[in-house]
């Protein structure tokens, strides 16, 4: 399964990543991909992006461009093409 | 609490099931894209309107910027304040619903020197910053940090102006403006002739390589990251202050959110700023006279200003700052952060909730006759919080302090009451200055000059200073400023006993007029 992630700074630099999940028997969910991007993308200092199996507080994430809080939070079961953005609203001011 | 419970539960047990048909709360028809508070979801479209309106509305309500004012937007190149010029660009537009009026310019101070970064580093992201405000068309300065050591003493004292009622004089200078240019539109673009020297700042030889190195072995003399970061913020707005003095504005917007003034508001109350919060974290900071500094952005949480600038892709720089992948417990400042963001996860009303406290501190009225004016703080400009009689918790913060120090350090040299620097004869005006210099230098006790800061300062300046292991490098604006103040009040009190009041009671210490 197809997904895009964008985020600014910890992906190596790299905003916009099209990624191709190993397809597994259960449909993907938001909290196994936070588990897999930490594991797969994140070169240094992980726990600045996730912390436990959820992100880390102060950053926002939109599913198709729609707050995710609508779509269910970590429960979301992913679907192909699916568009997920990453934002972090703590630096900047 | 049956109820509560009951709700909770079904919000957690099936939250799939409502989201994809989930309509806007505001217009009913569209389908929601974010969530603003629990129980507040909104469409994109209402979502731009209810972000517009709010800037608009924060400014008429408060009636504090005339129109054809100049107003100096302080940008950081964060979202923050780059939501704040996307604003301003949209509300100065011609097709603009009630256009805002005034005159804009556009100020942006490069840290860099602080972070360490390479001159091309600075190069690069200066020229990032440049092309950005390059697009909206308004007069814009681009200035190095280093630019604090060339200030003026006069930037630390505020400038009174005669004050009319504020409230009269607004609906008459509105009035007035609305008949003379009833077509005439305020375009800032076509006046190109406000654009000062400062805007090529990009110029490698403005920034001297020893002014770099005094800031940096200024803030290497600091020893904890939260003193670092409330110096910088001291010596930021200074510069501010003073740009925009000098380049003719009389207002400052910032662009501080909600979120950041919340807590700012909780971290200032660990600095020992709890005297100053209502003047720190209000729309209206009027503690420089002459320039108001405002603060546009504080009714907007970091999640409405982040999805607004994602959706409607507003340009921001991202700028590493001194805070930038630190850990949480790196300073007093990032601990309140991380603990107010934490706690927002669980309970969504807790940064609306503490700025809704923040909104009951008023700020005391300026109107004051300047020959009682209270004695301001040197450093942040506000009212001496340290004035208090001998019963109160500051007196026995010192008196514990001077009980549990052996060593001695620059400031508490100062503490004891020998260490006075008391000129032998008394200072005249031509040559007061080098010889209060003169006599400095030989009372000094620890290589640096004992001269009486801590006097100078408010409680949380104080702590700051005292964090630092030296204050040799501190600008020189500040060194001058601090020996004038203690000279002047070194001779009122000398001349004390001869001076006559009003009531003719004894004299109490006034301020510097």
């Amino acid at each position: 399964m197809a997904v895009i992630l964008r985020a600014e700074l910890l992906f190596d630099g790299v905003k916009e990543h099209h990624v191709t999940l190993p397809s597994q028997s259960e449909p993907w969910n938001m909290k196994q991909l936070l588990v897999w991007i930490g594991q797969n993308l994140l070169k240094e200092r992980p726990e600045l992006f996730v912390q436990g199996d959820d992100v880390r507080p102060g950053i926002l994430v939109l599913i198709n461009d729609a707050d995710w809080e609508l779509m269910g939070q970590l429960d979301y079961e992913l679907q192909d093409k699916d568009n997920v953005v990453f934002i972090s609203t703590l630096h900047g001011g | 609490m049956c109820q509560v419970d009951e709700e909770y539960n079904g919000l957690l047990e099936s939250p799939v099931a409502s989201s994809a048909t989930k309509k806007c709360n505001k217009c009913k028809e569209t389908t929601a894209a974010l969530v603003l508070k629990p129980g507040e979801s909104l469409c994109r479209g209402c979502f731009k309107e209810h972000f517009v309106h709010k800037f608009r509305a924060m400014l008429g309500k408060n009636r504090i910027i005339f129109p054809g004012e100049k107003v100096l937007l302080a940008v950081s190149g964060g979202s923050s304040s780059c939501a704040m010029l996307n604003q301003v660009q949209e509300g100065l537009g011609q097709n603009a619903h009630k256009k805002l009026r005034f005159k804009p310019g556009i100020v942006y101070i490069d840290e860099g020197c602080l972070l360490g970064q390479s001159t091309e580093k600075r190069q690069k992201t200066m020229a990032q910053i440049n092309s950005l405000f390059k697009m909206t068309g308004f007069p814009h300065h681009i200035i190095p940090l280093e630019m604090v050591l060339n200030l003026p003493p006069s930037v630390l004292e505020p400038v009174h102006l005669a004050t009319d009622d504020p409230a009269g004089s607004y609906k008459e200078a509105v009035d007035h403006f609305m008949q003379s240019s009833p077509v005439h539109s305020v375009d800032p673009r076509v006046d190109r002739s406000e654009l000062s020297a400062l805007t090529d700042a990009t110029n490698p030889q403005l920034i001297a390589e020893a002014q770099t190195q005094t800031l940096q072995e200024l803030f290497s003399r600091v020893k904890t990251l939260t003193a670092k970061e409330d110096l910088l913020h001291t010596l930021r707005r200074h510069l501010l202050v003073s740009t925009a003095r000098t380049e003719g504005y009389s207002k400052l917007m910032l662009g501080e959110n909600c979120t950041r003034l919340a807590v700012k508001l909780l971290a200032n109350i660990a600095l020992g700023r709890g005297a100053q919060l209502a003047v720190d974290t209000a729309f209206c900071d009027p503690r420089y006279g002459d320039i108001v500094a405002v603060k546009p952005m504080r009714d907007y949480t970091a999640k409405e200003i982040s999805l607004y600038n994602y959706m409607w892709n507003v340009p921001y720089v991202f700028i590493p700052s001194l805070e930038t992948k630190t850990a949480d417990k790196s300073s007093i400042q990032r601990l309140t952060e991380s603990f107010v963001v934490k706690l927002q996860v669980d309970f969504p009303s807790t940064v609306s909730t503490i700025y809704r406290t923040g909104e009951k501190l008023q700020t005391a009225s300026v109107t004051e006759d300047i020959e009682r004016a209270p004695l301001k703080c040197l450093f942040c400009m506000c009212t001496l919080d340290t004035a208090l009689g001998e019963t109160s918790a500051f007196q026995a913060t010192l008196i514990s302090e001077q009980l549990s120090n052996v060593g001695t350090t620059p400031m508490q040299a100062s503490l004891r009451p020998d260490t006075q620097t008391k000129c032998g004869a008394p200072c005249d005006q031509q040559d007061g200055e080098e010889h209060c210099q003169a006599q400095a230098v030989c009372c000094s006790h620890k290589g640096g000059d004992s001269m009486n800061l801590e006097s100078l300062l408010c409680y949380s300046c104080q702590q700051t200073v005292k964090d630092m292991t030296s204050v040799e490098f501190l600008p020189q604006y500040i060194m001058s400023e601090a020996q004038r103040r203690n000279r002047r009040s070194q001779i009122r009190h000398e001349i004390s006993e001869f001076l006559l009041t009003e009531d003719g009671d004894s004299p109490s210490i006034k301020a510097d007029s």
